[in-house]
């Protein structure tokens, strides 16, 4: 076993004794710590384990390698994934957790005074939560090929064997301290190798300031990066390719697909106040917030170092388009020909001169290739897997083996914490709201503890199921599920708060318009689990928005069809009326889930 | 439900804290929507030929500066909101 090998196993091995230890610490003993840890969790650390429940495996390894490919377009991933803590505070959990009770599907139920409504909000959660949780379990089972060389499906079953652990035997309550650790742990995988990469690259310690500065020779990073990629024919990195309406589109459904996701919002019914709840959210952003601004400078400063790797005229200032720039293939690093056997980066001499050409052979700028033609260059010879940018970064920039340990171990905690609370949600849905709410409520505290953990338990065995056979790409699944909580769940709620004469006729037919409108369009273009119906281009597109931003529209009908219902069926009752009007003080938070 | 008081001038107070609370949100929206829309979208390319520090202002609105905004604009709304609370009577003891 080699160095690397070794110290991977013991980065990995020695953060999951922490996750055991602190979930034996923490387990649940009533149905209250299952599934809201006994309600009395600081707003800072509800903060930090909402962090770690949030930022899951496309934060930690997608995210920055989406950057690093898009360059300024990656920022719909920054603006929405953060500004929805916005929205989250300042029209939902506040309000949420005055109503004070243990899931999503309940305040529904509650709210709409309907039983119905209350089966439709499982049927979302569920369906946003399982698309979610495939992808966690993925990113664990491509983390372990990778670093500690077990199959996948191996790497899989002890994810979920992890998972089942703490999650079954913790509740919530195991679930929030477990999520402090993998916090903990996930911000300095993220954040040390970033540190070193901006140091070397420009002298700043932070990666935040780094970005924006000069590169050792006096050029600015940026501009300079902007003259690496353009002379290569790719895109301008700081400006946008995309449309701006496709761009507002994503950002939006990205920002109230997160205000929606069930496995955040029932984080905030965790803390003891009303005013908690509101600082708790800005706490959570403070804690993402360190890991999403360094994320954009990781992203371009890999873009950067793997040009750099292959082009040796990048740190020269000399032209990019020449054969003497070029790698010979015989001297590439070994990180490249550990990726290679992954199959996540290829190498391919197309034109068999032993060297690695990589520039953009579908430009639109005809002088690039016809220089690149002159030269002899027959295509792009190396493509590099986004997913791998994170993973990949520190051995690019050839940092320590520990950094590379540390970051295998990051990106594990990352997936397994979002797990947990994606399972967590799903269970408390079986159990409390299908089983307690509508098939048998006078089922025992016991019992009902009892049936959420065998929930989970189900739960964990079908996660694995979609996580090795995912029904899509992990980024095309990510995107049904914001899209689903954007256009489903996420106005339903709202109008349940702000307008009091919202009927559950009105929120039934506007959460299944939302629904139904926003999985059929991604279903047309992405397939998933038919073949596609139509070409996802542009042209097709509805007003050019992708299927990554329908979710906006989804919501908008929603809203639409929710409002034009309520105003044509009979009218709210005024005991609703009067709980709405209850719902937006404060006062008497502690004891509303009495009655 | 028995705390819900149902006399005029409680629902008076009730009906004066909802719109102070609806203006506050309207305002953090407003800044939410400049910070990252405006900013980081609308007014991006504009905004790129100025620099500070080091970066073009729009990208930099588009993948720093509309956080930063989202996480002061969070502990602000929590802090005016408490002070709104006091001011009503309606908050927690």
């Amino acid at each position: 076993m080699d160095d690397l090998k070794l110290m991977t196993y013991i980065a990995v091995g020695l953060s999951f004794a922490l996750y055991i230890g602190v979930a034996i610490w923490a387990r649940a003993g009533s149905t209250k710590d299952y599934y809201v840890a006994g309600g009395g969790v600081h707003p800072v650390v509800n903060g930090m384990a909402t962090a770690a429940d949030w930022m899951s495996a496309a934060s930690f390894i997608s995210m920055a390698g989406l950057i690093s490919a898009m360059g300024y377009d990656g920022s719909v991933y920054l603006m929405g994934w953060t500004g929805g803590y916005v929205l989250l505070a300042v029209l939902l959990a506040p309000y949420l957790r005055k109503f004070g009770k243990f899931t999503v599907p309940e305040f529904i139920g509650d709210r709409y005074y309907s039983q119905t409504a209350r089966i439709v909000a499982v049927v979302c959660l569920i369906f946003i939560s399982f698309t979610y949780v495939a992808g966690q379990m993925r990113g664990v089972g491509i983390v372990f090929s990778r670093f500690l060389e077990v199959e996948i499906t191996t790497g899989l079953i002890i994810g979920m064997g992890l998972v089942f652990f703490y999650a079954v035997l913790g509740g919530m309550k195991g679930i929030t301290y477990t999520q402090v650790a993998q916090y903990v742990v996930l911000i300095f995988a993220y954040t040390i190798p970033a540190i070193f990469i901006s140091l070397q690259l420009t002298g700043h310690l932070l990666p935040q300031t780094g970005l924006g500065a000069d590169l050792a020779n006096g050029q600015p990073f940026l501009a300079r990066l902007n003259t690496v990629v353009t002379d290569l024919g790719f895109a301008n990195y700081t400006t946008s390719s995309k449309s701006m309406i496709d761009i507002v589109a994503i950002t939006f459904a990205l920002m109230a697909g997160t205000a929606g996701l069930p496995h955040v919002i029932v984080r905030f019914f965790t803390v003891p106040k009303v005013r908690d709840a509101r600082s708790s959210a800005g706490w959570a952003l403070v804690f993402i917030a360190i890991l999403y601004t360094t994320a954009p400078a990781v992203g371009a400063m890999a873009r950067y170092n793997v040009i750099a790797t292959v082009n040796t005229h990048v740190a020269q200032d000399k032209p990019l388009l020449a054969q003497e720039a070029n790698l010979k293939a015989e001297d590439r690093p070994e990180w490249m020909k550990r990726w290679e056997k992954t199959g996540l980066l290829k190498w391919d001499d197309k034109n068999g001169d032993g060297l690695i050409q990589h520039y953009n052979d579908k430009s639109k700028n005809p002088e690039v290739l016809a220089k690149a033609e002159a030269l002899g260059y027959k295509g792009n010879e190396l493509t590099v897997d986004r997913d791998i940018m994170v993973l990949a970064n520190p051995e690019v920039a050839q940092l320590p083996n520990w950094v590379i340990a540390l970051v295998a171990a990051g990106g594990i905690a990352a997936a397994l914490s979002t797990a947990a609370g994606l399972l967590l949600v799903i269970s408390a849905a079986i159990s409390h709201d299908l089983l307690k709410g509508v098939i048998a409520p006078n089922i025992s505290e016991k019992s009902e503890l009892m049936a959420g953990r065998a929930a989970s338990a189900v739960a964990v065995l079908v996660a694995g199921y979609l996580g090795y056979n995912p029904p899509g790409f992990v980024a095309e699944v990510v995107a049904f599920a914001f899209g689903l909580a954007c256009a489903s769940l996420f106005p339903t709620i709202l109008l349940g708060i702000f307008s009091k004469k919202m009927n559950t006729q009105g929120a039934i037919a506007g959460m299944l318009t939302g629904l139904i409108f926003t999985f059929c369009y991604i279903l047309y273009f992405k397939g998933i689990f038919i073949t596609p119906m139509a070409e996802n281009i542009p042209a097709n597109w509805l007003f050019g928005i992708s299927p990554e931003g329908i979710g906006s529209v989804g919501a908008i009908l929603n809203v639409v069809v929710a409002l034009i219902v309520s105003r044509v069926t009979p009218a709210c009752p005024d005991h609703i009326q009067h709980l709405v009007e209850d719902i937006r003080t404060p006062r008497g938070a502690g004891t509303a889930h009495a009655h | 439900m028995s705390s819900i008081k149902k006399d005029a001038t409680a629902q008076q107070n009730a009906d004066a804290y909802w719109k102070d609370t609806l203006k506050l949100l309207w305002i953090v929206l407003a800044l939410w929507a400049v910070v990252s829309y405006f900013a980081g979208i609308f007014f991006a390319s504009a905004l790129n030929n100025i620099y500070l520090a080091g970066y073009p202002l729009g990208f930099w609105f588009a993948q720093q500066g509309s956080i930063y905004a989202f996480v002061v604009l969070i502990f602000w709304y929590a802090k005016q909101m408490g002070k709104i609370d006091e001011k009503h009577d309606v908050h927690e003891d």
